[in-house]
């Protein structure tokens, strides 16, 4: 059986702050066994979202995708999402949204409720490493995740 | 036409004509952009594929402990990270001086085969079929996976589900999902368990049925579409491609066959390990992709085309019962032409994904993968070279390692970069056959799409941040002045780049 709860990092390390994510996905490992939620949580990572991954949203409580963004304002922006036929299904690369669209049509229901959260990145080039604003969003994104999963109704 | 567009790679007088940009090309991978110039009577002057952001990773690994590459190179690329895996695993092979155990060379052709069918089936079922099934120039809200969910649920529940498969393949023999550790220098460091096989076999079957409809819904397109899809971006080109010794398509080891246009031998089982007396990279001021030629040709007319329509077309079988009678049928459908045509790629890669899922399936009942005797070395060599038959075809990885262990020289030629002219060649013609004098409309630029898709180029390894403004397009008129601009953001919607 699939752990009630998913955390899925969007992301490349060696491409600067596209390192946001799977980084997070790092020290949480280490946190989420400490507290005693390593049945409870399970965590993947992947460059970028494609049409397969629906599979992993399948049996879920809750699902939370963690990506870099050029975009919001730092240090990160936290939100539930809906499904949204966006164009990205043009692409490798889908984003959350287009993926839930896209787990809609292949199962026929709604995806479990789903949460994104964008973490500011800055620099994005390929053997840069984390730069340091980033590194400053990185750690109050992991403060946000960490009660996000303490307080979710939906570990079991 | 007139004499100007004959060539259509650079005009006469590209200061007063008018420019179109297609930025990015749609539905492949990483960042490419096609460039029209036409004049006041929407003749085409010159079309160019560009290629808009550059690899550094040729100087990235530099300095790097030879034995990271394997791992190292997979962040090159997200979407064929294996082919990158295997072929450094290759090269460092011959770094160590190793030959395979038929345990870690098995293991290694069942990771390599999985990284086939999921590609392929990505490609075909989420981003080609949607033109091949509703038409080039048809409704773009139509046009996409989720028209193809609509119209064919089925259809597209498969191709999740084929690539699902593969992916699984791909876990169980490198260990993760990313970040695979299975393929070290000189052999693997796991096998394959009792239960991963199980678990593997339950679903082949399904696999190999879904991979044969595939082949015949080609066909049936191609029935229903013969005159145009035979004809559209069509022209004639030289072939590089492995082969086993014995000719057979083999996509993870061989000898480079070389055929020119008209099928003639060039080379044959030649040995990849001094490819560079066989191949050399030109360069262009427009693009930052080199364009690789036959040295016996020369730059002007030893471009060649790679990838599964040369692969099938140009190996004498397939050791694989079904896809080799899938290859017979395609040999000999419509006089042998649609084997030489551009559109024909998609019929050959429908090929080659039933042929990975009749090989996995072999591969699966070998009891080699239960083996333990995983990794060999011998007598340490300064230089290494890994070729592959990567999804999208042959893929040179090449290292010099010096008595440090470190890396001090690096060169890859990617699949795509061997296919960088002939896809400009692919364009040019769809140019000529279907934009020139026209008024352009979102459709007719497709058809240019349509041409590069079917080579299913991997451009570049480019980040996927949120937010990112992948697409600008920019209209200028005949004085070079710019008229307008669109910008498109991550999710495909259409602003105002201000």
């Amino acid at each position: 059986m699939a752990a009630p709860i998913l955390v899925f990092a969007i992301g490349n390390e060696s491409r600067g702050d596209d390192a946001l994510a799977p980084l997070l996905l790092r020290e949480l490992e280490e946190w989420a066994r400490a507290a005693g939620l390593g049945g409870q949580v399970e965590l993947l990572e992947d460059y970028q979202l494609q049409v397969e991954h629906v599979t992993d949203l399948h049996g879920r409580n809750a699902v939370l995708f963690v990506d870099a963004d050029v975009s919001c304002n730092p240090p990160f922006h936290f939100s539930a999402i809906d499904a949204s036929h966006d164009n990205s299904y043009t692409s490798h690369a889908m984003t959350p949204f287009a993926l839930l669209h896209a787990y809609r049509q292949v199962y026929g229901a709604d995806a479990p409720p789903c949460y994104l959260l964008r973490v500011r990145g800055y620099g994005f080039e390929l053997g840069e490493t984390l730069s340091m604003e980033a590194a400053t969003n990185l750690e109050q994104a992991k403060s946000k995740v960490r009660a996000w999963l303490a307080d979710n109704p939906a570990v079991r | 036409m007139t004499d100007t567009t004959k060539n259509l790679e650079t005009a006469a007088h590209p200061e007063n004509l008018r420019r179109v940009a297609i930025d990015p090309v749609s539905r492949v991978e990483g960042h490419g952009k096609v460039t029209l110039l036409l004049d006041e009577n929407d003749r085409i002057h010159q079309v160019r594929l560009h290629i808009v952001e550059f690899r550094g990773f040729e100087k990235f690994v530099q300095g790097r402990p030879y034995w990271e590459a394997p791992v190292m190179v997979q962040r090159l690329c997200g979407i064929c990270p294996v082919s990158h895996h295997l072929a450094a695993s290759k090269a460092m092979d011959m770094i160590v001086g190793a030959t395979l155990t038929p345990t870690a060379e098995k293991v290694r052709r069942l990771m390599h085969y999985g990284q086939i069918f999921q590609s392929h089936a990505l490609h075909f079922f989420h981003l080609s079929s949607p033109d091949l099934l509703f038409g080039f120039g048809s409704d773009v809200a139509q046009r996409n996976i989720v028209g193809v969910a609509a119209a064919y649920p089925d259809l597209a529940r498969q191709g999740v589900l084929l690539r699902k498969y593969g992916q699984e393949v791909i876990r169980i023999t490198a260990g993760k999902r990313i970040h695979g550790t299975g393929s070290i220098p000189g052999g693997v460091n796991k096998n394959v368990s009792i239960e991963e096989r199980d678990y593997l076999l339950k679903d082949i079957a399904q696999m190999i049925e879904w991979s044969r409809d595939a082949v015949g819904l080609v066909r049936k397109l191609f029935e229903q579409n013969l005159d145009e899809f035979n004809a559209f971006g069509r022209f004639k080109a030289h072939t590089l491609n492995l082969v086993r010794a014995d000719g057979a398509l083999d996509l993870y080891h061989g000898g480079l066959r070389a055929r020119d246009m008209d099928g003639n031998t060039l080379f044959d089982h030649y040995d990849y390990s001094h490819y560079w007396d066989a191949i050399f990279e030109d360069v262009k001021s427009w693009s930052y992709m080199k364009f690789p030629f036959l040295r016996s040709l020369g730059p002007e007319t030893g471009w060649y085309r790679v990838g599964p329509l040369s692969r099938v077309t140009q190996c004498d079988f397939i050791p694989t019962p079904l896809a080799n009678q899938a290859r017979k049928a395609f040999m000999a459908f419509s006089g042998g032409a649609t084997a030489g045509s551009t559109l024909g790629f998609h019929w050959a890669r429908m090929i080659e994904m039933l042929h990975a899922a009749e090989l996995i399936q072999e591969l699966l009942h070998d009891p080699d993968l239960q083996g333990d005797d995983l990794v060999s070395t011998g007598q340490r060599q300064e230089r290494g070279v890994g070729v592959i038959e990567a999804p999208r075809g042959t893929l040179i990885h090449h290292y010099k390692v010096d008595e440090h262990d470190q890396i001090v020289r690096c060169n890859l030629i990617v699949s795509t970069t061997h296919n960088n002219q002939a896809m400009n060649e692919a364009i040019r013609e769809v140019a000529r056959q279907y934009l020139d004098g026209k008024k352009l409309t979102e459709g007719l630029l497709n058809h240019i799409e349509v041409a590069i898709r079917a080579f299913d180029p991997c451009l570049s390894c480019a980040t996927h941040a949120l937010g990112k403004m992948p697409l600008e397009v920019e209209l200028l008129d005949a004085s070079g002045s710019r008229v307008d601009v669109l910008a498109r953001s991550s999710d495909g919607a259409f602003c105002s780049p201000d």
